[in-house]
């Protein structure tokens, strides 16, 4: 062992320390939270709702960003979590806020693991095809099991417990909203690690060149399942924080235009980097509440324009772009 | 000794057209073998077909003793036979210290944990410092492979290879595209590698055949037409018929 | 036996309307490789033309048919200069995300400048009505459907196995860097294949109104179903694509005659068992 010291010191390490970041990352997700809480303490249903797409869009950044693979169906999984929540309230009686949300997270993961099965057998159009279809599908089936879900009507007479028997769920959404900050902030941490993990080193790898990996001996569908797995419950744990916060459960939180729009956001914020997909949610739904209030016509415009100017000058996304700047002149100035 | 890796009656046909026709051989530890032939000779098919890449149409594949045929690439790889490319496939945007990383921990079988970083793990890192600085490489450990020569990722190649702790080592051209100011340091690193390891190389450039290989093959038309020793190819009338072939019938071809 | 021939026709009828529209967006992408998203809403824009000079200029249902092709591929020609350009030979992703984006611009426009009504595309007098075959009548306009599919089907297999121009296309979908090598100039190809592609979802839209109506979301709400003529019959493949339209219909119309309240349900599950079973598509090849 001793040997194994002496190498490594001869190595050295990468430059910038990770777990700094982390810190950061948490700190700046902390400050953001009180500012919101400070600053709009009328308007703390839109946050909360933000908080809930940020772990939707977090989790597909798992799929699209890290992994590569392009999906326009990930709201799947959120709506599963969603739903599990709600149903496991307005149907079972079980209202307590944290089996809820495991609900949601077991919901989201075994839908994700579904997907993944389908998903994993095509590459290219006929992927991105089967991930529309899935979308679909689960939104007819929820659709039409109107008993379970309360079909186009959407799913009401969830009655949240307090949390841990002392924090009501209150008419200003004060709890409701500490409550998703926290579960964001755990979300952050957790993907934190897996991102740096070993499995994450393979996912990045898979990325770039799966016939690699394969020749290195590891199984890229394996990891990608293991993957979808995980992304679902996180975007399941998104789904329940919505149907806790609200109370109600609508067929939108299963709709194509929620997949795209998470989309939208993650690369609106860049791909491949958890804080690129917060930056993104929380920058589209602030704008999305601005804009849709002056004009709900030109909201669909508006994302489309957003979108080509996106690809055509910040392909890295906003946070991407930025950091890349700082990265350039951090250089230049040493 | 006993053979580490033998291929028996390979055949492959795509259609009607023969690519792969009756190859066998058999390699032991320690064994350094070169693969040639002429372009078209089969040379890529009987990679795939070796490595699983392509199902065989008849023969068999034996690693260590067991029969692999209907196992897949992955499976060889985790069972000892290792290929690296003849265009290099490294991941651009992550390091050499990852790559070697991420081979250790996938032979362990670790490549799936969840949490913790390889940078962290002291065996981990112990491996990957003693490979990378084999092949000189500790310098560039934390730069992005885009960021590095051609030469050096060529070493990289080697060394993900190596990391994977191979019995048999599948080498395509590993001296491809690389500046000749820069072929000793892959020769140096081939000379290096584990004497019981079993190195089958396909290579072009003779010079470098010559002072790599103890036994060279010659694969031509799908067939082996030589198996012997370097010294002996180029007496060889069958196979300077395969290479030479148009000269002797100049006059028909023109 | 009634149902039986009704679906048929109809299958028929709104399998051939599929072909028109998506066999564009088929030679397209085994062309230029672009994951095109926005194919639709050419289909949605010809629609909306046609609805205007027929119904409210008054100009006829022939007039409207050419107005509606040429309008739209007028239409088309900047976006493809400005924006699709861009994005050929780039990642997946990148494509994905313009192709959406410009289907979004389209949908806020066409709901701005048409607003969020259906609309009809009034038919020229002989197509109207039904004929009599004796023992069931059909409707002119579903066979006017399956003419104009036949149609376009033969026209496209001449234009690309007896034309010289279908000779340069088949070399480039097959392997562009040679083709130009060849000396086939290759933009020239690509620009000529949008236009006609573009033409074609026009046309589709115009003469498919009465199956696929014409409204601000069609763009969006039909977009996985050209997507996915594309990759059951795998792309750049004519035969391919009729295959899987004809296929396609028939479980889409089947479904709604006989199971209504299911919805898109079996639709969208036959869809996901078909890539399932055919990953490269019904006629692809092997990438």
């Amino acid at each position: 062992m001793t040997l194994a010291v002496n190498t490594q010191t001869i190595l050295g390490r990468p430059r910038g320390g990770s777990f700094r970041r982390d810190l950061m990352g948490v700190a700046v997700i902390a400050v953001f939270a009180a500012a919101g809480y400070i600053l709009f303490p009328d308007n703390l249903a839109l946050l909360t709702r933000i908080l809930s797409v940020a772990l939707l869009v977090l989790a597909l950044d798992l799929v699209t960003g890290y992994c590569g693979v392009a999906t326009l169906g990930h709201a799947a999984f959120f709506g599963s979590g969603a739903y599990a929540a709600g149903i496991l309230s307005a149907h079972y009686g079980i209202n307590d806020p944290l089996l809820m949300t495991l609900g949601g997270i077991v919901a989201g993961a075994v839908a994700g693991l579904l997907c993944a099965v389908i998903m994993l057998r095509a590459h290219g159009l006929p992927q991105l095809v089967l991930s529309i279809a899935l979308i679909y599908l689960f939104h007819e089936l929820a659709n039409k099991a109107s008993s379970w879900t309360g079909g186009s009507d959407g799913l009401s007479g969830i009655m949240p417990d307090p949390v841990f028997g002392l924090y009501e769920f209150d008419l200003f959404g004060h709890t409701a909203y500490f409550f998703g900050v926290a579960l964001l902030l755990i979300a952050f941490v957790l993907l934190r690690l897996v991102v740096r993990s070993p499995f994450g080193m393979l996912c990045r790898g898979i990325k770039e060149d799966p016939l690699r990996i394969r020749a290195m001996g590891a199984s890229p569908n394996a990891a990608l399942a293991k993957m979808y797995v995980i992304s679902g419950a996180v975007a399941g744990t998104g789904g329940a924080l919505s149907a806790i916060s609200t109370q109600v459960v609508a067929l939108d939180a299963l709709s194509f235009t929620q997949s795209a729009e998470a989309l939208v956001m993650l690369v609106l914020g860049g791909t491949g980097s958890l804080f690129g997909a917060l930056a993104g949610t929380l920058i589209f739904m602030l704008f999305e509440d601005y804009v849709s209030a002056a004009n709900p016509f030109h909201w669909l415009t508006m994302v489309g324009a957003l979108l080509i100017a996106v690809v055509l000058f910040a392909p890295k996304g906003i946070y991407g772009t930025a950091a890349a700047y700082f990265t350039r002149r951090g250089e230049a100035n040493r | 000794m006993s053979a580490v890796f033998e291929v028996a009656n390979l055949k492959r046909s795509f259609g009607g057209l023969v690519v792969t026709n009756d190859v066998s051989l058999s390699m032991a530890p320690g064994d350094r073998i070169a693969l040639i032939g002429p372009n078209g000779a089969g040379k890529t098919t009987f990679v795939n077909l070796v490595t699983g890449n392509l199902p065989p149409s008849s023969g068999e594949v034996r690693l260590g003793g067991e029969t692999v045929t209907r196992i897949d690439a992955i499976g060889r790889v985790r069972r000892g036979l290792v290929r690296s490319f003849q265009v290099t496939r490294l991941f651009q945007d992550m390091t050499p210290a990852e790559h070697v990383g991420l081979a250790v921990l996938q032979r362990d079988g670790r490549a799936g944990r969840l949490f913790g970083s390889f940078l962290n793990m002291p065996e981990v890192m112990a491996e990957v410092s003693e490979l990378l600085e084999k092949l000189g490489l500790a310098e560039l450990a934390h730069r992005k492979v885009r960021e590095i020569a051609y030469g050096q990722q060529r070493l990289l190649e080697i060394a993900v290879a190596l990391a994977l702790k191979p019995k048999v080592l599948l080498l395509d051209e590993p001296a491809a595209g690389v500046p000749q100011s820069d072929t000793g340091r892959i020769e140096q690193a081939l000379a290096d590698l584990p004497p019981d390891l079993a190195v089958l190389m396909i290579e072009h450039d003779m010079d470098l055949v010559f002072r790599f290989a103890k036994r060279v093959i010659v694969l031509a038309a799908g067939t082996i037409i030589f198996d012997g020793l370097p010294a002996d190819v180029t007496k060889d009338a069958r196979v300077r018929e395969a290479y030479l072939g148009n000269y002797a019938n100049a006059s028909h071809v023109a | 036996m009634q149902t039986v021939f009704s679906i048929a026709i109809d299958a028929l009828a709104y399998g051939m309307v599929l072909f028109v529209i998506s066999i564009g967006l088929s030679v397209t992408m085994g062309l230029m490789r672009v994951v095109n998203l926005a194919h639709g809403a050419f289909a949605m824009i010809g629609g909306y033309i046609a609805s205007y000079v027929a119904r409210d200029l008054g100009l006829g249902y022939a007039l409207a048919v050419i107005a509606a092709v040429v309008i739209t591929i007028i239409i088309a020609i900047p976006i493809e200069r400005l924006l699709y350009r861009r994005i050929y030979g780039q990642p997946e992703l990148t494509q994905v995300l313009m192709t959406i984006g410009i289907t979004f611009c389209i949908i806020g426009i066409a709901n701005y400048a048409m607003g969020p009504t259906l609309k009809t595309i009034p038919l020229a007098e002989p197509l109207r009505g039904s004929v009599d075959l004796g023992f069931r009548t059909i409707s002119i306009h579903r066979l006017f459907a399956i003419i104009c599919g036949l149609a376009v089907a033969l026209g496209l297999w001449f234009a690309i196995e007896k034309t010289s121009f279908g000779v340069k296309l088949r070399a480039s979908v097959d392997n562009a860097a040679m083709a130009a090598a060849l000396g086939v100039r290759t933009e020239i190809v690509y620009a000529i294949s949008f236009a006609v592609a573009v033409g074609l979802a026009a046309f589709g839209g115009v003469v498919g109104a009465e199956l696929l109506p014409v409204e601000p979301y069609y763009a969006l709400r039909y977009m996985v179903t050209f997507l996915v003529v594309v990759s059951v019959g795998g792309a750049g493949s004519i035969p391919g694509a009729l295959i899987a339209c004809l296929l396609l219909g028939a479980i889409d119309t089947t479904g709604r005659y006989l199971m209504p309240e299911f919805g898109e349900f079996f639709f969208y599950l036959a869809v996901i068992a078909i890539i399932c079973v055919f990953p490269r598509g019904l006629a692809g090849r092997i990438k």
